[in-house]
């Protein structure tokens, strides 16, 4: 066991690890304890963010920070659910400039609220996008389907 | 007094739709806001739609000029999911096939920033060494850009005995003019005045902007996937990392003209070591379950996570392109500089572009147009305008 690894599991508990194979560690983490050990990976042990990613599942929006241990090349990917009636969770934007995009990122496609997040506008659909359509969802309908949209390029 | 100038959607140089917002006092610039998604094109959303085939050559038309990058790293993320062991072989190819990408992308930086300078003599320059390099694309995988040299498992294309020496001759072209590139850049006093002390980007800075690939580099952040995280076949060869210190946009400069170099040393060590026998194995089935695979492209770390549920396409697939970290420390980068130096600041980190510019078209089995057959449409063209024109003042055309 990695000595970081150790310092996790005295300092919080209730964190769960899997290592799905060398160098890449899951740990599932409740959602409150984010800012908690985020802060504790960054700042003490100097691990880059190297980006979040939302996933729609069926328990609720699972939310997965990938930080990067650059000197043994190993993922620590921290996992939280989040509620699908209220998704809400801490923002990491204000001490963190990395998470800035990516979180105004997760809030326009898959619809969670960062709380605390300075500027939470969204980043790559358009001003015209209505509101309350989240494409990253899986009960999301396109307007027009993959197949619609080929036959009618391809049409002569 | 401040004011805005307005730098897009449509970027008068670098030709790609992002849009930059820069908050002056006079020349100097006190702020910068950035706009991007002109062009979101949806990739994870259409991912999952896709069978795990499907989805390389997908992820390969992300970007034109890192397009072995981003299918080698989410072939790398479906072998971490399925535990899935490649031939030594195809290891060696893939590592042959990126390090020569980024020989090319950055000879290509190299001279945008020439030209963005108004230095034209280093843009001819280097964009005419970077040509036998996607010559030598063409020659192992049959195409100058998108390879689609990897695949779940192996590669696709083999490097062939006869083909060596061609890839030797070349190497050898490239490492004497790179050098020569890199000496003048660095004692061209002109060069030295654009560049130096601009755009500095502290380590700091970098740290907290989690910045990746030569930008980190030049500010002094040691980090390189293929050091760090080995893949392919970078831990059975010699190579070092580049940093610089002072984080200008100089340094970055050093660092990619270096890494060139570097790249040439790679490529040379694994044709000499690479072992025969098989590129592919076969793959049955995906299990559930995830995988991360990353590797560095020339602007940095490009990261693809990959969710299974067991089907024959993936559940989630995340994608995250460097110059996503790089753009937003253009906030702090280009903080008290002045707008003429912006334009570089801006294109100090590299930005990705699309170079397709060549055309093949097929009908009934024939090749429709031939490189002189294009040549005469465009004078055709040319000819027209001419005659639309006839008679209009020069200056009005």
């Amino acid at each position: 066991m990695r000595p970081l690894e150790q310092e996790l599991i005295s300092k919080f508990p209730e964190i769960k690890i899997y290592e799905h194979s060398p160098r890449r560690l899951y740990i599932t983490i409740p959602k409150e304890k984010i800012t908690e050990v985020s802060k504790f990976l960054f700042f003490q042990h100097k691990l880059r963010l190297s980006i979040c990613s939302g996933i729609d599942t069926r328990d609720g929006f699972e939310i997965l920070y990938h930080f990067s241990d650059d000197p043994t090349g190993t993922y620590y990917t921290l996992k939280t659910l989040v509620p699908k009636d209220d998704p809400k969770i801490d923002s990491l934007a204000p001490w963190l400039p990395a998470c800035n995009w990516i979180e105004r990122e997760m809030h326009e496609l898959l619809g969670i609220e960062f709380t605390g997040h300075p500027n939470l506008i969204p980043l790559l659909t358009a001003e015209s996008w209505p509101k309350d359509k989240y494409p990253l969802r899986r009960d999301f309908e396109p307007d027009i389907t993959l197949e619609d949209d080929f036959q009618e390029r391809t049409k002569l | 007094m401040r004011r805005i100038v307005p730098v897009g959607p449509y970027h008068p140089l670098q030709e790609e739709p992002e849009f930059f917002k820069l908050i002056v006092e006079g020349e100097k610039v006190v702020g910068l806001e950035i706009n991007i998604g002109y062009n979101h094109r949806g990739h994870e959303f259409i991912s999952p739609k896709m069978t795990y085939e499907q989805v390389t050559f997908l992820v390969e038309r992300i970007c034109g000029i890192c397009s072995n990058s981003h299918p080698f790293a989410y072939v790398m993320a479906v072998e971490d999911c399925a535990h899935i062991q490649v031939p030594e072989r195809a290891l060696y190819l893939r590592t042959i096939n990126h390090e020569l990408e980024r020989i090319h992308s950055h000879l290509l930086w190299l001279g945008l920033a020439g030209h963005f300078i108004g230095y034209n003599t280093v843009w001819m320059w280097s964009w005419r060494y970077r040509e036998p390099v996607l010559d030598l694309f063409e020659l192992i995988t049959g195409n100058r850009n998108h390879y689609a040299m990897n695949k779940v498992g192996g590669v696709r294309h083999n490097i062939s005995e006869e083909q060596i020496p061609i890839i030797e001759k070349v190497l050898l072209d490239i490492e004497t003019k790179v050098n020569m590139l890199t000496k003048a850049v660095l004692d061209d006093p002109v060069l030295r005045a654009r560049l130096e002390n601009v755009g500095v980007l502290t380590k700091k800075d970098a740290i907290a902007y989690g910045v990746v690939g030569p930008t980190a580099r030049a500010s002094g952040v040691a980090i390189d996937v293929r050091k760090d995280d080995p893949h392919g076949a970078y831990d059975r060869v010699n190579w070092d990392i580049i940093v610089f210190e002072e984080g200008d946009v100089l340094a970055k400069a050093k660092v990619r003209l270096l890494e060139c170099i570097e790249s040439v040393k790679i490529i040379r060590q694994c044709l000499a070591q690479m072992p025969k026998g098989e590129i592919e194995t076969r793959v049955s089935e995906i299990p559930p379950g995830e995988g991360i695979g990353r590797t560095e492209a020339p602007r940095g770390e490009v990261f693809h996570y990959i969710r299974s549920d067991g089907k024959n396409s993936p559940f989630r697939h995340k994608i995250r392109a460097p110059s996503y970290m790089n753009i937003p420390s253009n906030e702090v980068a280009v903080k008290g500089y002045s707008i003429a130096d912006a334009c570089l600041i801006l294109a100090a980190v590299d930005p990705c572009y699309c170079c397709t510019e060549r055309i093949v078209a097929f009908e009934d089995n024939k090749m429709k147009y031939s490189g002189k057959d294009l040549l005469q449409l465009s004078l055709k063209k040319t000819e027209e305008l001419k005659a639309k024109y006839k008679g209009r003042n020069k200056l009005t055309l």
